[in-house]
């Protein structure tokens, strides 16, 4: 019994080695500086790791009078509070669609789920012409508006809705006279947190996957993201080689809270409504 | 009641529908307009005047007819094909076993193949990019000195391949897991009694319950692989075999942006997303038979 276990857990100690791989590699060079980068075996550990790894942060705050720190800011306020924003958004329309019938409803719900195919490249250039126009480009709303609407999402919450939510509850809610803002804030949104979870860490890894967006949009390095100012400085790398050890410890910096974020939140997440097979 | 219900229905879906018209159907709207423009300018382009003309369908004509923008179509294409069977295979294999039960440490081996899912794509192809080149990667040690160069032209789709795998392995994994753990135990206990031991059980029972959610997974992924960006755009910085219309999206981004012309660019996103669109609807017609589970 104990010799059929082992076949199937080395594949999977395989496909886990894989995925931590680049973390591993990424968390031993961030202890480097540039020479020790290029000069030592790319898994040794320095005795001076430690220490250098200190420096390294110190170096990466620094730099650019704190910019990287800005550029954090940046990131927590487009992709959580985006992703915040749209989660709140969506479960709204998402629980209107489910349970509020209206005329009309299916036409708009085919639309909004047409909006799941479409890509968010094809939004990005023409959204640029158009804030362009206003003169609101190069903002902070260039990026974070856009971003609270997400066609997947109400799909999400609609699904979840119709599942989570009990007729009769909703029926005796409002037989008691509660208002319908308070049932959706009070009530609804505590049965629908695993569904709104999802959606929530959908649209995070949406916002903070759309390249292009603020790309195209902001020219100011104070509003960049840090997806973009890591990319910005790898590619001055030749020019300045002490970018790479900036690169590497600004990386590992920016996925330290993303990993919190889902390693807590990753049991909540319904990852099968993705597959659109809730019952 | 009905009237409450309706009000309450628009008002709760309002702020949804607002921003979703203004950032959503406006700026498609805006592009399929461009897309049907052009800019004429009359005198030498010093001081002549510009003007935007009317002029149909010639800027599809134009993207189609260029043959930078079919290799780059091409290119995604070939990706896909390959790239999305080696993924989705492995995700489901690690599924699969996943859910089988014969496992020690299951939990701990879910979150950690999850986890590049949680590394945003510029991240992940920073990382790599520093993995692949030559001077720093540990791949040097292990495989030493006639190694591929992984940023080279030989070699770079792989590359680019390998780092889009790693990020979407592991969500692909969770989706189909979580799928195969709403079965009830029932079905394959009934298996088990009939003496189909845990491959047969995968093989018959299990994989044919996964075909909706491939079929969703690969409608996906063929959106994300034809639109593909976000990795070569960053490996660029480290690759010359990467030009600036590698794909068909950083084509209309350097033709909007480095040639100025944002009307063919808008003519190129439109054309590369109804591409996409007919594709998607093809692949889905076409397996529908076998989506219905």
């Amino acid at each position: 019994m104990m010799v059929r276990r082992l076949p199937p857990t080395m594949v999977l100690a395989l496909a886990a080695l894989y995925s931590l791989f680049p973390v591993v590699w990424l968390l031993i060079a961030s202890t480097k500086d540039t020479g020790d980068l290029y000069g030592t075996s790319p898994f040794a550990i320095t005795p001076d790791a430690l220490p250098q790894f200190i420096t390294n942060v110190e170096r990466l705050f620094a730099r650019d009078d704190g910019i990287y720190l800005r550029w954090l800011g940046n990131t927590l306020l487009y992709a959580a509070g985006g992703a915040l924003g749209a989660t709140l958004i969506a479960g709204l329309a998402g629980y209107a669609l489910a349970w509020f019938p209206f005329r009309g409803r299916s036409t708009v719900f085919s639309v909004i789920l047409g909006g799941v195919m479409v890509p968010p490249a094809v939004l990005a250039v023409p959204l640029f012409l158009m804030f362009g126009k206003v003169g609101a480009a190069n903002t902070v709303w260039a990026v974070l508006l856009p971003s609270l609407v997400s066609p997947m999402g109400v799909y999400l919450a609609r699904t979840f809705a119709e599942s989570a939510v009990p007729a009769d509850l909703l029926e005796a809610a409002r037989l008691d006279g509660a208002g319908e803002v308070g049932i959706f804030f009070r009530i609804v949104v505590r049965l629908m947190s695993p569904g709104l979870t999802t959606v929530f860490l959908f649209q995070l890894v949406t916002i903070w996957n759309n390249y292009l967006l603020p790309l195209i949009m902001l020219k100011d390095s104070d509003l960049f993201p840090v997806t973009m100012g890591l990319a910005t400085w790898q590619a001055g790398i030749l020019q300045d080689s002490s970018l790479n050890v900036l690169v590497i410890i600004g990386s590992l910096v920016s996925t330290v809270p993303l990993i919190v974020v889902f390693a807590s939140l990753q049991r909540f997440w319904r990852a099968d409504l993705a597959a659109g097979s809730v019952k | 009641m009905t009237a409450r219900t309706a009000r309450y229905g628009w008002a709760f879906l309002a702020p949804f529908l607002c921003l979703f018209a203004l950032f959503f159907v406006a700026p498609i709207g805006y592009a399929g307009w461009q897309s049907l423009h052009q800019v004429r300018r009359s005198g030498l382009g010093f001081g002549g005047s510009a003007e935007v003309v009317f002029t149909g369908l010639d800027n599809y004509g134009a993207v189609l007819q260029d043959s930078a923008f079919r290799s780059a179509l091409l290119r995604v294409v070939v990706f896909a094909l390959i790239q999305i069977p080696v993924m989705l295979a492995v995700a489901t294999l690690l599924a699969v076993i996943l859910d089988s039960g014969l496992v020690w440490l299951k939990r701990l081996f879910r979150i950690t193949i999850v986890l590049p899912y949680g590394v945003p794509a510029v991240v992940a192809a920073l990382m790599w990019t520093n993995l692949y080149a030559p001077q720093l990667s540990p791949l040097n040690d292990l495989l030493r000195s006639d190694q591929p160069n992984l940023l080279s032209e030989r070699w770079i789709m792989v590359a680019i391949g390998n780092v889009a795998t790693w990020e979407f392995m592991g969500y692909f994994m969770l989706v189909l897991v979580t799928t195969l753990q709403a079965v009830p135990r029932s079905i394959s206990e009934a298996a088990q009694v009939d003496g189909a031991g845990p491959l047969r059980i995968a093989l018959f029972v299990k994989l044919p319950l996964l075909r909706p959610s491939l079929i969703m997974a690969i409608t996906f992924s063929i959106i994300g692989a034809l639109q593909l960006f976000n990795e070569p755009a960053v490996l660029r910085s480290a690759s010359t075999a990467i030009s600036a219309d590698f794909t068909p999206n950083m084509y209309a981004f350097a033709t909007t942006f480095n040639g100025a012309q944002p009307y063919l660019g808008a003519a190129q996103a439109v054309a590369l997303a109804a591409i996409t669109f007919a594709l998607s609807i093809v692949f889905m017609r076409g397996t529908r038979r076998w989506s219905e589970a």
